[in-house]
């Protein structure tokens, strides 16, 4: 098995309203739900906004905090998966499921490490 | 009794290169080691079959000889601490029994086919299928394939290894794609020898019209794709048209090595064997009746191959032919071929006002078409100006010398 990272990239700015976002959100429940169920889930989360995002830099001991997004860009991450599966084909599959939930791209990336708590 | 001589092994090499790749990767589960493991094979067998003579089976020598050097191989590295964790990286595919008889036994998937969809994986830049592809199944050298896609051997290799290692790293898996990514993934297949078979056609650069190797692998691989993965009406489709396009290579070039076009070609020269061949997949495709793309563009071919002269073909059948294929595909390349078809039945000033819609600037064959039909409708300055066009844009050193000839017809007929 492989661990696999998949991350939602949203367009920055005023989200879309209740009504666009009422049948997407009730989409990605449901494939939240399948991976839950498929026993292939790592973690899931979701972002506050990009602009809630502070980005702090060491330098020989001093530190720099600066407000915002590390990358300047129109599109952020706004919430990603770690999944389980057994190859890229099994993940870009369930990519493919969160992104006709989502509406937008997903970007698939194998993990080389990782820990959990506990 | 002679041994074989370096061309005989040579062309084993050529042809079950790519077959034990595959098996040894599905051993082994890494493709850089089951390379190393088949080279390692080949050059034993460099050493050994001139003396020896050729095995009986010459793949299932190669197969068996590559795994005992792989484990040989990997157990003097897993002696060592830091290609431990190398060893590690191994995920060979368990249960499966190893048996270098196999090989031959139909029935049993063929590992060249999983590694055709590996090579050609979605997940991978075109460019870095077209590369494998020529790499692990056609046995070409990273020199070679740089040379065809005229980058540096050392920027081959990079892109070369980095797709190896994507595929490693991400676990591209090898193995046949499930029944619902067949059609895309087989889809995928098809572009990759198309593109290798249309680059050996006609070359982007260098000295030479056309790499007859190149098309040789092209057809090699299609004609395999076609036995593995049989009833495809694309696939006999594909083979169809390399094999026409191969049977006019004899007329393509003249006494000097000059670019002749279909019009001019001496069509006694056409090969009657692969005409034949390619003319019987079409026939093949047709009972089918799921056409696209590729059997389209085969049928075209094969209604030229059945005119004896050029006066003689069957133009309305080819603009018919290219009204299906623009539905099936329109792209401003179909348009460009079907105006040039269009011309010989309503004559280059419909063809042209066609031509001149379409967005194919950097494209040399666009002002190619164009400079012959205003030549043919008596604007012969505009002719010669737009041929220097096209030759600015092509790299390949025959098609130059052909416009440019082009040219000079004409401005010679001006005085």
């Amino acid at each position: 098995m492989a661990q696999y990272l998949l991350s939602i990239y949203q367009p920055d700015g005023e989200p879309p309203s209740p009504e666009f976002l009422e049948p997407i959100m009730k989409k990605v429940e449901a494939w939240q739900n399948e991976i839950q169920e498929a026993g292939i889930r790592v973690f899931s989360g979701g972002l506050h906004p990009p602009d809630t995002a502070t980005v702090v830099r060491t330098d020989e001991g001093r530190t720099v905090t600066t407000d915002g997004p590390y990358i300047e860009g129109k599109e952020h991450l706004g919430g990603f998966d770690v999944i389980d599966v057994p190859d890229l084909d099994e993940a870009l599959k369930w990519a493919r499921g969160l992104s006709d939930a989502t509406t937008l791209p997903i970007e698939v990336r194998p993990l080389a490490f990782g820990s959990c708590a506990g | 009794m002679t041994g074989p001589s370096t061309a005989d092994i040579g062309r084993v090499f050529r042809e079950e290169y790519g077959r034990a790749v595959a098996v040894l990767t599905r051993v082994l589960g890494d493709i850089d080691l089951a390379e190393d493991a088949v080279q390692d094979a080949f050059s034993t067998a460099v050493e050994r079959w001139p003396g020896e003579g050729v095995p009986p089976s010459p793949a299932g020598w190669i197969i068996t000889t590559a795994r005992r050097r792989a484990i040989d191989r990997a157990r003097r590295e897993a002696a060592r601490p830091v290609k431990h964790a190398e060893a590690d990286l191994l995920h060979p595919v368990s249960g499966v029994a190893f048996d270098p008889e196999a090989v031959d036994s139909p029935g049993i998937p063929d590992d060249r086919l999983r590694l055709i969809f590996t090579c050609c994986h979605p997940a991978l830049a075109p460019r870095s299928r077209v590369a494998l592809t020529l790499r692990l199944l056609g046995g070409l050298t990273t020199a070679q394939i740089a040379r065809v896609f005229l980058v540096p051997e050392a920027t081959m290799a990079q892109r070369i290894s980095r797709a190896k290692r994507k595929i490693r790293d991400a676990r591209i898996p090898f193995r046949i794609p499930s029944p619902d990514e067949f059609p895309e993934r087989l889809d995928a297949v098809r572009s990759v020898l198309y593109l290798v078979y249309t680059e050996g056609h006609t070359t982007s650069t260098g000295p030479e019209l056309a790499d007859t190797d190149l098309c040789a692998e092209a057809v090699r691989l299609a004609r395999l794709l076609d036995g593995l993965v049989p009833g495809e009406p694309e696939t006999t489709g594909l083979l169809a048209l390399m094999l026409l396009g191969e049977s006019r290579r004899p007329a393509r070039t003249g006494r000097g090595g000059e670019l002749v076009l279909l019009a001019d070609q001496d069509r006694s020269r056409w090969d009657r064997a692969l005409i034949d061949e390619g003319q019987a997949l079409v026939r093949h495709t047709l009972r089918w009746n799921r056409p696209g793309p590729y059997q389209i563009q085969a049928a075209i071919a094969a209604v030229h191959a059945e005119a004896p002269a050029f006066e003689d073909t069957d133009w309305a059948q080819i603009v018919a032919l290219y009204d299906l294929l623009m539905a099936a595909d329109p792209t401003p390349v179909v348009a460009l071929h079907r105006a040039v078809a269009l011309a010989e039945v309503e004559g280059p000033a419909v063809a042209l006002g066609i031509v001149d819609r379409l967005d194919l600037e950097p494209y040399h064959v666009f002002h190619a078409v164009r400079a012959d039909l205003l030549a043919r409708l008596g604007r012969i300055t505009e002719a010669c100006e737009t041929y220097a066009t096209a030759t600015a844009r092509t790299a390949n050193t025959i098609e130059r010398a052909h416009l440019l000839r082009r040219r000079d017809e004409l401005r010679g007929s001006l005085r």
